[in-house]
């Protein structure tokens, strides 16, 4: 018990403190992320919106697809990344294999379905009189889709903190494609089981702490997100 | 329909944009003196294909010698006297010997004699040059149920598995380790998928440390070069009980994958990288490493020679 306290007691240390090497895997876990979250937010909106907003053949199953994506594991897509980016496979010659640029890629394949998904539904929520009205008042396409994503934007914030959720909470994807290199590749999720392995408590105690307060900062973002929507909602019906 | 091909494009765009971003940012991560730059771009512009890590140095290395925290303790050295980065990627002999075949790799760093000369002989290997050496033992707990301690290692390795209760912790990645350990089952006259399959015998995948903390908690015997063993004694309740026999001989070498199979390889790197743990002042600091720590050498440098003893 009393090893337990003093491992975390040094972890404090080290967050208080501002370990440099707590700093640099901290940083890398949320810009490695944020990346991908980004890339993902540009290709889901209009995608969504699209799908959403458009019959097509086969759009039902298209939906199914996206849903079973949702809880793809993340070492199946690091398997599938690993073959594709290893000097032997098809984009080999890039060199990617290894790298940051790789992680990247493999979140923005991991949290697109989920992104997707959910934006798809947050469109489901709201008026289909809205998209009606503002094509009748002369809106593009492109318009009219701002549009909708505007009114439902709490609900398309909640999607992109869940990507956000799901990319810097994998370890899988991060460890197969990246390699868990020192100062280049090494994030929160890779970094703790090595220390762990290691027996180094304080320092995964410490990397620990700092995921799951990003964890914790995600819900309370989502929480306000949800129950100002709510407020919203209220004040809206109340006017009318 | 046109607006959709529009829209394509423009995502392309952005991604490739992004792209390049990122490939320029890595490369501008590095702060390479002119000759350095010089020597690798020579190399890189030699090649059809362009390498995306102009001045990093990538090296596939045994758990065993990254878990002893010998890896972590040279890179700032090589770095700040070769201008280069240091990608270390820990995952095992078996595995950095697969990362080597496909050239993802530009040097490994394994202790498989057998698959070193082969690698060497196929051609993917420039040359297998040892750098340091030290001993397997077999670990397991002070009370020692199958009594082994003071045997040499292949009666040990019998008496483990006449006595069949206590478990054994196997690496199970095929590591220089691993093949050690087959060695010496086989050395003992024993059928190693035999041994393998039984109920006793635990087949843990994992890099060295993990496997030692793992044999520690189950109170199971495991096969550990010594190096590693020392700098995790302190965490775990595993004591050394068979330090005798000649396959218990553990030799380190580093090999240069060859640019002539894979043009990309960091070839000038991959030499500085040799050069730097071959020298005297680097075989001197592998000698002393751990000294201070651990009260006796966790390696022995080879300084040019290959250990028979």
């Amino acid at each position: 018990m009393s090893e337990l306290w003093e491992a975390f007691k040094t972890a404090i240390h080290l967050l208080v403190t501002l370990d440099p090497e707590v700093v640099q895997i901290a940083w890398r876990s949320l810009w490695i992320a944020a990346t991908s979250c980004a890339v993902c937010v540009v290709i889901c909106i209009p995608l969504g919106n699209m799908i959403h907003f458009n019959r097509f053949r086969g759009k039902e199953l298209l939906l199914s697809v996206i849903q079973t994506l949702y809880s793809m594991p993340t070492v199946a897509v690091g398997l599938i990344v690993v073959m594709l980016f290893r000097r032997s496979g098809p984009i080999g010659p890039l060199g990617l294999l290894f790298t940051p640029d790789v992680m990247v890629i493999g979140q923005i394949l991991l949290v697109t379905p989920v992104m997707l998904g959910l934006m798809i539904s947050a469109l489901s929520g709201i008026d289909k009189a809205i998209i009606e009205t503002a094509t009748s008042l002369g809106a593009s396409r492109m318009q009219a889709y701002r549009i909708c994503t505007r009114e439902a934007k709490f609900a398309v914030m909640t999607a992109i903190v869940i990507g956000f959720g799901r990319a810097i909470s994998e370890v899988g994807l991060s460890t197969m494609v990246g390699g868990n290199i020192e100062g280049y590749t090494r994030t929160l999720t890779t970094a703790i089981p090595l220390e762990t392995g290691k027996g180094d408590f304080p320092l995964a105690l410490a990397l620990g702490i700092v995921l799951v307060f990003i964890a914790f900062l995600l819900n309370i973002a989502l929480y306000m997100l949800q129950h100002r929507r709510a407020w919203t909602r209220l004040f809206i019906w109340r006017q009318s | 329909m046109k607006k959709f091909v529009l829209y394509i494009l423009t995502i392309a765009m952005i991604v490739s944009i992004a792209g390049t971003c990122f490939a320029c940012s890595s490369k501008n991560e590095t702060t390479a003196t002119p000759t350095a730059t010089q020597t690798t771009t020579a190399t890189a512009t030699a090649t059809a294909i362009p390498s995306v890590n102009g001045s990093r140095v990538r090296v596939a290395t045994t758990t065993s010698l990254y878990d002893t925290g010998l890896w972590t303790y040279l890179k700032p050295m090589f770095e700040e006297q070769y201008n280069l980065h240091l990608d270390i990627i820990s995952q095992g002999s078996g595995a950095a010997v697969n990362l080597s075949k496909t050239g993802d790799v530009d040097v490994m760093a394994v202790h498989s004699k057998a698959a070193e000369l082969q690698f060497v002989a196929d051609g993917y290997g420039v040359e297998r040059i040892p750098f340091a050496y030290n001993y397997f033992v077999i670990v397991g707990p002070a009370s020692d149920p199958a009594g082994i301690s003071g045997m040499n290692a292949s009666s040990a390795f019998n008496k483990i598995a006449t006595y069949g209760i206590t478990q054994f912790v196997s690496r199970g990645d095929n590591s220089g380790t691993h093949t050690a350990e087959k060695n010496v089952w086989k050395g003992a006259g024993l059928n190693y998928s035999e041994i393998s399959a039984s109920s006793w015998y635990v087949s843990a995948g994992k890099g060295m440390g993990d496997t030692l903390f793992m044999a520690s908690e189950l109170g199971a015997y495991t096969l550990s070069d010594k190096g590693t063993y020392l700098s995790y004694a302190s965490n775990m309740s595993l004591t050394i009980l068979v330090e005798q026999g000649k396959e218990l001989l553990n030799v380190y070498s580093v090999i240069a994958v060859n640019q002539s199979r894979f043009s990309w390889i960091n070839i000038a790197g991959a030499n500085d990288l040799i050069e730097f743990m071959t020298s005297n002042e680097t075989q001197q600091l592998i000698a002393d490493y751990g000294v201070d720590t651990y009260g006796q050498s966790l390696f022995f440098p080879c300084f040019g020679n290959e250990p028979t003893q």
